[in-house]
């Protein structure tokens, strides 16, 4: 009774091989990030202490800090987001909660998709064309912070509706069915049951935004300028850039420089990603049904 | 108007109804007499639901859905062109087969059609209360959630969120009460306690019902509609169609032919 066969230890056998085949697969995706990172420390680490953050670089910019490329980075993301959120969450309500299921409709949703998949370099070359030089922007924080919006608007659309999409739509009916006009039934159901989903998607974009180079080099972002930006029309350096000019463009830096630029970078990036999933885990807590 | 001796809710002329290219209803004539509870039966994909949902016009946000003939409800026809949609989902209320309470306050669930449709003064928090108790009582639900009613509606056992789903309609004070397989969820207990709601409410509401049970057509209601394949084939006093009925389709279903 109940005793092992010859047929249950052969299936027992193909079952822990899968099991081992998936494993090491697991273990493989992580090697990369563990190995970059380490080797970002090594490297870069004995670089970093508070006035490497906050000065300007010097000597040709083989010494000193990156304060300029910090500063130029947080304001090109945030001109960015301050376009393309509001634009993203309200084409995103409009198509998840208004638009007929119809073929205008179904070619916006391409046209979305298709956006999405433009490369960096050719949103840059657009960027060029359309705000330095036909709308007259200029190389200036306003021009590359367009063409950043411009890219990152699709991944925003999308993530903002797959979030609406996620809200039963019973709820909606039971709105609807005691006579709520969409906007209430949007505005008191749907978006507080999205709001986590939505802001997840687009601290996720802002950090993507963060290490963009393409699409800000020709528009807005300059190898080198001592000085601070004072208005959206003004150039500046950035983070990204300054990591690819002090590798590969300037004679003389010392090695632990580009690494140093680039955990601080990656740092960024990772702090970003980290109150993304904190605040979705905080809301998610919040809600249930 | 109508010129029937008995006050109709609602009176359908040659509703038609398309999904698409597939017609879901055809040719429905129903006369649904106001402040009594008529059942609405037949097998599953029968149009059941969608009659329902044409009757509250909830149908028309799926794209393409079409629809012809006239649904008459209280004597006005409801796809005029002069008719405002939330004045239609006011006055007829829906009861949905799984028991959809938003995922708010038990409070604030009773409260959300009110304040709706209350908007321009500010209801006071008495009134509310009063509103929320009143509410709750005519379901039978008040002894049970009163001590709780700032907690999650979702935490409710499904008894308890169906009548809070018949609960939060009574503020809005609808003329009409369309219910699509309220108890389908529910386990026996729950089905006969909210059964019972359904007969107390039956002295102020005109309720249409949609049910699987056929026992709890014959207890609950008055007229009987049946349908099949989307056309009505039978619409009479509900004692009249379970021991004789006039068709032969109605026949077998009572019966337990289809199923
Ligand atoms: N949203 C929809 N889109 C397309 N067809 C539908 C939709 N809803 C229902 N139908 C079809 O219409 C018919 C009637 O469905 P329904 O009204 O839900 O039946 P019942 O409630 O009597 O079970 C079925 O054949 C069903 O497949
Ligand atoms: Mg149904």
């Amino acid at each position: 009774m109940f005793a092992e066969t010859a047929l249950n230890v052969r299936d027992k056998k193909v079952q822990g091989l899968f099991r081992l085949i998936f494993g090491l697969m697991t273990v493989l995706l992580i090697i990369p990030v563990l190995v970059i990172m380490g080797m970002l420390v090594y490297k870069g680490g004995s670089i970093i202490t508070i006035d490497f953050l906050f000065t300007a670089p010097t000597d040709g910019m083989t010494a000193g800090g990156i304060f300029p490329a910090l500063f130029g980075t947080v304001w090109l993301v945030a001109v960015a987001l301050l376009i393309s959120v509001p634009i993203g969450i309200a084409a995103a309500i409009y198509l998840s909660e208004y638009a007929a299921d119809n073929w205008f409709t179904r070619i916006i949703n391409l046209a979305i998709i298709n956006l999405a998949g433009v490369p960096s370099i050719v949103h840059a070359l657009f960027g060029v064309g359309a705000f330095v030089v036909f709308f007259k922007f200029g190389t200036s924080i306003l021009a590359a912070s367009l063409t950043l919006a411009i890219m990152t608007l699709p991944v925003v659309i999308v993530s903002t509706r797959e979030s609406l999409q996620a809200v039963p739509r019973a709820f909606r009916e039971a709105c609807w069915a005691m006579g709520a006009t969409r906007w209430q039934t949007i505005r008191r159901v749907v978006l507080p049951n999205s709001v986590s989903g939505i802001l997840t998607g687009v601290i996720l974009e802002v950090s993507r935004t963060t290490g963009e180079t393409a699409p800000i080099m020709f528009t807005g972002a300059v190898f080198f300028t001592p000085l601070l930006p004072q208005s959206v029309f003004d150039q500046t350096m950035a983070m990204s850039l300054h990591l690819f000019v002090v590798a590969t463009q300037v004679p003389g830096v010392p090695e632990e420089l580009p690494f140093g630029v680039a955990l601080v970078l990656i740092g960024m990036v990772l702090v970003m990603n980290s109150v993304s999933i904190a605040l979705r885990m905080y809301l998610r807590g919040q809600k249930k049904w | 108007m109508t010129t029937d001796s008995q006050a109709l809710a609602i009176r359908t002329r040659d509703l038609n109804l398309w999904y698409g290219t597939f017609q879901a209803l055809f040719d429905v004539d129903l006369k649904i007499k106001q402040g009594i509870i008529t059942s609405l039966i037949g097998p599953s994909g029968c149009g059941k639901s969608t009659f329902l949902r044409s009757v509250n016009r909830i149908n028309e946000r799926l794209g393409y859905v079409r629809i012809n003939g006239a649904i008459e409800v209280l004597g006005k026809n409801i796809y005029d062109e002069d008719v405002e949609l939330v004045q239609v989902r006011k006055q007829i209320g829906m009861v949905f087969q799984r028991p959809n309470p938003l995922p708010i306050s038990i409070r604030d669930n009773v409260l959300f059609g009110y304040n709706i449709h209350t908007q321009g003064r500010r209801p006071s928090y008495r009134e509310q209360d009063d509103v929320v108790e009143n509410a709750l009582r005519q379901v039978l639900l008040w002894d049970e959630v009163k001590d709780k009613l700032k907690s999650k509606a979702t935490e409710l056992s499904l008894e308890e969120q169906q009548k809070l789903c018949i609960a939060r309609l009574i503020p809005v004070k609808p003329g009409v009460l369309l219910m699509d397989e309220p108890c389908s969820a529910l386990d026996p207990k729950g089905t006969e306690a909210v059964e019972e709601l359904i007969w107390e409410l039956r002295d102020n509401y005109t309720i249409l019902i949609v049910t699987h049970n056929m026992a709890q057509a014959r207890r609950t209601s008055e007229e009987c509609i049946f349908m099949l394949m989307g056309k009505v084939i039978e619409h009479t006093a509900t004692n009249t169609m379970f021991v004789t009925p006039a068709q032969q389709e109605t026949a077998d279903y009572i019966e337990g032919r289809y199923g």
